[in-house]
């Protein structure tokens, strides 16, 4: 039978072992744990997800240039299409059109003619771009024909390859109801038709996610 | 690095394209390449400097080389 004494000679030694190994592990597992987590992150693909709601020829791009480049640079990429955005997903695109009424920051530019004309801004007041008849369809007109100038993708195109390179094109069933849509107005490499519901758990996971 | 110091082994033109054009089409013509093969990248896009050295490093292929020639660039990239 041990002793008083001896007993908490014993206790004692525990305690300090138990602390060294202690300090031994918090040291380690550190090391372990950065070395670990940068593995991880090394491994993982990155990932993005974007909410596209807007259907006009100029905000048509900013999701298929994402996605595209986010593609080529070898990320999983998924495009929730709701709202106007559904727009982007039809088959015929050539009823994309941009409007400059009420927008003060779009530069009206004749994309032809001599240089002097072609550097005038046209600020035309709000009240009378209203009143010219099919004046939407005249700038969406001389907007395709400045993208083409440019040398700037058309969205078909951009759209193209966006399915080439695997991104995962997904549509809000609901705006599909609450326009009066059919399925086969849309392009057949939709992903699904779905709900916020199947969205959101793809953009809690992703690196990047925007709202376009 | 000089220019006419690269060989390649094959040429995209992605001159009068802009972004994002130059960049997909540079990862198209690596896709349909062997592993340490060269491809020359021609570009008018003034953003594609910046821009193919981004991809060089997100993708792993590496960048030989980058330079200037009268607002062209012309870019040597390795395929990993």
């Amino acid at each position: 039978m041990e002793t008083q004494a001896e007993m908490t000679a014993i206790l004692a030694t525990d305690g300090a072992l138990d602390r060294a190994i202690n300090e031994r592990i918090d040291v380690l597992l550190e090391k372990r744990l950065e070395a670990k987590l940068a593995e991880i992150k090394a491994a993982k693909t990155p990932s993005m997800t974007i909410i596209a709601t807007k259907g006009t020829l100029d905000w048509a791009y900013p999701p298929f240039i994402l996605a595209s480049t986010a593609a080529a640079l070898g990320w999983d990429v998924s495009i929730f299409f709701t709202f106007y955005g559904l727009e982007l997903l039809k088959k015929d695109l050539r009823k994309l059109k941009v409007s400059p009424l009420g927008n003060p920051a779009m530069p009206m530019k004749m994309p032809m003619g001599p240089r002097w004309f072609k550097s005038i801004r046209w600020n035309i007041p709000n009240a009378v771009q209203s009143l010219i008849p099919a004046y939407e369809a005249f700038a969406t007109k001389m907007m395709k024909r400045t993208i083409k100038k440019t040398g700037v993708a058309e969205i078909g195109d951009l759209r193209s390859l966006c399915i080439e390179a695997g991104v995962n094109l997904i549509a809000c069933q609901m705006t599909v109801d609450l326009f009066g849509y059919k399925h086969q107005e849309f392009i057949p490499e939709i992903k699904e038709f779905c709900g916020a519901a199947t969205f959101l758990p793809m953009a809690k996971d992703a690196d990047v996610s925007l709202f376009i | 690095m000089e220019v006419s110091k690269v060989n390649f082994d094959k040429e995209l033109d992605a001159r009068g394209l802009s972004c994002p054009l130059p960049i997909l089409k540079t990862k198209k013509a690596l896709n349909d390449m062997a592993s340490g093969q060269v491809l020359k990248v021609t570009a008018t896009d003034k953003g594609s400097i910046k821009d193919m050295q981004a991809f060089a490093s997100q993708t792993g292929n590496p960048l030989l080389s980058s330079v200037e020639e009268n607002q062209t660039y012309i870019f040597f990239l390795q395929r990993k």
